[in-house]
């Protein structure tokens, strides 16, 4: 390609000499894109499928200062057999926890395939000294966890010190060695679809497995616009380097529709290569028993009362 | 997904995940079996006693029987249209005009539904454009200009504003019921009576229409609607009328303007067109591609401002392609009343005939041609959406309105030769630009030769926004103040304060 957007491996510079390389965003665009997308019906057979998918896809999420042992206890199991009355129901893909509730986490799902990711370098804020950063993340590798979720300097990257966001990540990537990283943008608080575009690459350049939306502490989060941005970044450096990497929307998922709202924008913008939970996690505490319902409902045409449904 | 099979501890991705169908209903559609010529406020059968069949062009499936009215029906109607502008609506109250204009357009909102499968049904295009575009621009063009019925003197000042008569209308089969939006509430906010003709193969939102009128309680013969072939066209041109607004082929305007010229008829042409979209290297990439889709394959290309010509900026001509490419792939072409389709069918046999012979000439001059794989219908009418890149700008492609799902792909390498390029059409209905930056737009805009211009967007409309043509594509404009204009008489300049 003459002029590919994204940026090569073993990045470096400052992020401003290559910003051209990197393209841009046009807002209003790409919110009417999403929303075309979103009007898609799907109904029936393909319903379940993506709803299936949805579970499989899902990082059973409790980050609150008020977990504790039988909180995260409850929630692994809930991960493993999230409906006991329907076994054709898989479990999910991960359990996402504070790094204090990993060796929890870790005992209870045991060797049933479901992972234990853990956030990481000072999460939710990353405000706080990178050796301490990365002392985290390589202790929540040691503590158990498969996956970390880390997130990047905001305050770092607004204030354009991208080497310094992208150093961070380098150097916890190197932490950690082979487990799963993912990269928390926090894309409400980077203001606007062309940041969320520079980090996106930026944390792919850097090392990151999978990217993901955010922490979940904020109200604006894993909407479908900022979806596709980060979906679209994902295919640019797909189509440049065949490298693939995940995406991971958190915060804000809450309901069946929104999740089979964002696998069509996924199906649409990457292909049937990134349905699959390696590529494509949903990041949520309170979708997994909507979809539970959805499930029940197009399986016996009812809709069933919430009591039947785990509260964990 | 080879290389993920690899590696055994991972997931493969599934093989396909095709969305069930979502047809949206037709049962909110009640079709006669053969309609009648509506002419003061009744269905009659017409004079010349001649009917002919109009399709669904997803299926050939015969829809219902209508009247090809004769060059005496054509004069009743006028006639009728006459009547009624003499003997009432001139002298009604402006906030009258109004108050029907207001009817109208609530009940086709109320009845949006209805009208949205209908004009699927009959035009072929997808459920999702007449829902969310076509239904809710009909009603907001009559919205719009029901609030100018009552304040004429205020747009156009000191100029003494008056109606004209009787307004003859022949719209095209792109976008039935909002051509007529675009002919009918202008023209009855200024206080005219109207006999409208609409296209041959896409009558029935026009006749569903009537019903709306009758809904409204619009008095009986200031709007007629005649149906009938272009000689029914040509009888209306050639009627008692005081004006004529067309939109259509730039063959027949001509031929329209031929007939009117010397006679002191008013008329105004919204003719053809080959637009050019711009993009340069500074675009947002991704949503340019979805700007070049929006802009050709939306309605089937059965637009009459299309971006059919992409003028791409070469640095980036690469990256562009491939990623329009790979965007054309999820297109979904199928039955229009699909809630999921993307392109419908083509609107008749001829229409497409034509697209045909238009991409084979494409083939022989030498253009390298694209489609998508793409399963389609047996029945109907149906076109791959296709991309010509290696372009020459002397090839009939480029210069030729296909007026079908068909893209020509230029390049250029600075503004100047965008300019030069974008320019070098005997249309000049609109173009596109597409660059991040805010200068350049404005630049491209002051010499694009196109009536409506576009920035990092395409094919939007709005009542308040005029639209019409350069050059061949025509002249006068609709929407907005502007469209009042060609439906008013002036008493010509007055003194200050007069």
């Amino acid at each position: 390609m003459a002029q590919a957007p994204a940026l090569p491996t073993g990045f470096e510079l400052p992020l401003e000499p290559r910003l051209p390389r990197i393209g841009s965003v046009d807002q209003v665009a790409v919110e009417a894109r999403a929303t075309d997308l979103s009007r898609r019906s799907i109904k029936r057979e393909a319903k379940l499928f993506a709803l299936d998918l949805a579970v499989r896809m899902m990082d059973l999420t409790t980050l609150e200062g008020a977990d504790t042992p039988g909180k995260v206890a409850a929630l692994a199991s809930k991960a493993m057999r999230p409906d006991p009355s329907d076994a054709s129901i898989p479990s999910v893909a991960a359990v996402c926890v504070y790094p204090n509730l990993v060796q929890t986490a870790r005992e209870r799902v045991g060797d049933s395939g479901v992972k234990v990711a853990s956030v990481a370098t000072a999460f939710p804020s990353g405000q706080s000294p990178t050796d301490l950063k990365v002392a985290e993340a390589r202790r929540v590798v040691e503590l158990g966890a498969d996956e970390v979720d880390m997130v990047i300097d905001r305050g770092a990257f607004l204030a354009g010190r991208y080497a310094k966001v992208y150093d961070e990540i380098v150097q916890v990537k190197e932490a950690i060695g082979e487990t799963h990283l993912k990269v928390i943008l926090e894309v409400g608080e980077l203001g606007t679809f062309d940041n969320v575009r520079r980090a996106s690459l930026l944390a792919i350049a850097a090392g990151a497995d999978f990217i993901k939306t955010s922490t979940g502490k904020l109200s604006s989060s894993a909407t479908l616009p900022v979806t596709l941005v980060m979906l679209e970044a994902i295919r640019d450096v797909f189509e440049e380097t065949g490298r693939r990497v995940g995406m991971k929307p958190a915060g804000g998922i809450r309901n069946a529709k929104q999740a089979v709202q964002t696998l069509v924008l996924v199906h649409e913008t990457l292909g049937l290569d990134w349905l699959t939970p390696d590529l494509f996690r949903f990041g949520a505490s309170s979708l997994l028993n909507d979809v539970l319902m959805q499930i029940r409902k197009e399986k016996t045409g009812k809709y069933q009362s919430p009591d039947y449904f785990t509260i964990d | 997904m080879a290389e993920l099979e690899q590696r055994g501890d991972r997931t493969p991705a599934p093989a396909k995940w095709e969305y069930a169908s979502a047809p949206e209903s037709r049962e909110i559609v009640n079709l006669q079996e053969r309609y009648g010529l509506f002419v003061g406020g009744e269905f009659i059968e017409p004079r010349s006693g001649e009917y002919y069949r109009t399709l669904d062009p997803s299926s050939e499936e015969p829809l219902a029987e209508i009247p090809q009215a004769g060059a005496e029906d054509v004069a009743l109607a006028v006639r009728t249209a006459r009547d009624a502008f003499e003997d009432g609506w001139s002298a009604a109250a402006p906030a009258e005009r109004a108050k029907y204009l207001y009817r109208i357009a609530r009940i086709l909102q109320e009845r949006s539904r209805e009208f949205a499968v209908l004009e699927s049904l009959n035009g072929g295009k997808p459920i999702r454009e007449s829902r969310d575009v076509d239904l809710p621009l009909a009603a907001a063009h009559f919205f719009y200009y029901a609030g100018w019925a009552d304040k004429l003197e205020y747009a156009f000042p000191h100029r003494r504003p008056k109606s004209l008569g009787v307004a003859g209308q022949i719209i095209p089969w792109n976008f039935p019921l909002l051509m007529l939006a675009w002919k009918i509430a202008p023209a009855l906010a200024a206080g005219n009576t109207v006999v409208l003709k609409p296209a041959e193969t896409t009558p029935l939102s026009a006749l569903l229409f009537c019903d709306v009128l009758r809904q409204a309680e619009l008095p009986p013969g200031v709007v007629n609607i005649i149906t009938g072939d272009g000689a029914t066209g040509a009888a209306l041109v050639k009627s008692d009328v005081d004006k004529i607004a067309f939109t259509g082929s730039t063959e027949v305007g001509k031929a329209i303007q031929r007939e009117l010229a010397g006679t002191g008829k008013k008329l105004t042409l919204e003719l053809g067109g080959k637009a050019a979209n711009v993009i340069f290297d500074d675009a947002a990439l991704d949503q340019a591609v979805e700007g070049i889709v929006n802009g050709i394959y939306f309605n089937q290309g059965h637009v009459c401002c299309a971006g059919s010509r992409l003028l791409v900026q070469e640095s980036i001509y690469e990256p562009l392609i491939e990623k329009l490419k790979r965007r054309l792939t999820t297109l979904r072409v199928g039955d229009p009343l699909d809630k999921n389709t993307d392109v419908g069918a083509i609107n008749s046999r001829q229409q497409l005939e034509k697209i045909e012979e238009l991409v084979a000439a494409g083939k022989e001059e030498g253009a390298e041609i694209y489609q998508p794989p793409c399963r389609l219908p047996e029945k109907g009418y149906w076109f791959v959406p296709t991309v010509f890149t290696n372009v020459a700008q002397s090839y009939r492609i480029a210069q030729e309105e296909i007026f079908g799902p068909v893209l020509s792909v230029l390049t250029f390498r600075t503004p100047d030769e965008a300019i030069e390029k974008a320019n070098n059409t005997p249309y000049g209905l609109s173009a596109g630009v597409w660059t991040e930056k805010g200068s350049r737009i404005l630049w491209m805009a002051q010499r694009l030769e196109a009536g409506v211009i576009w920035a990092n967007t395409y094919n939007r409309f709005d009542p308040a926004s005029p639209f019409g043509g350069y050059k061949e594509s025509g002249f006068g404009r609709e929407g907005g103040r502007h469209g009042l204009e060609p439906y008013l008489d002036f008493d010509g300049a007055e003194a200050f304060g007069g």
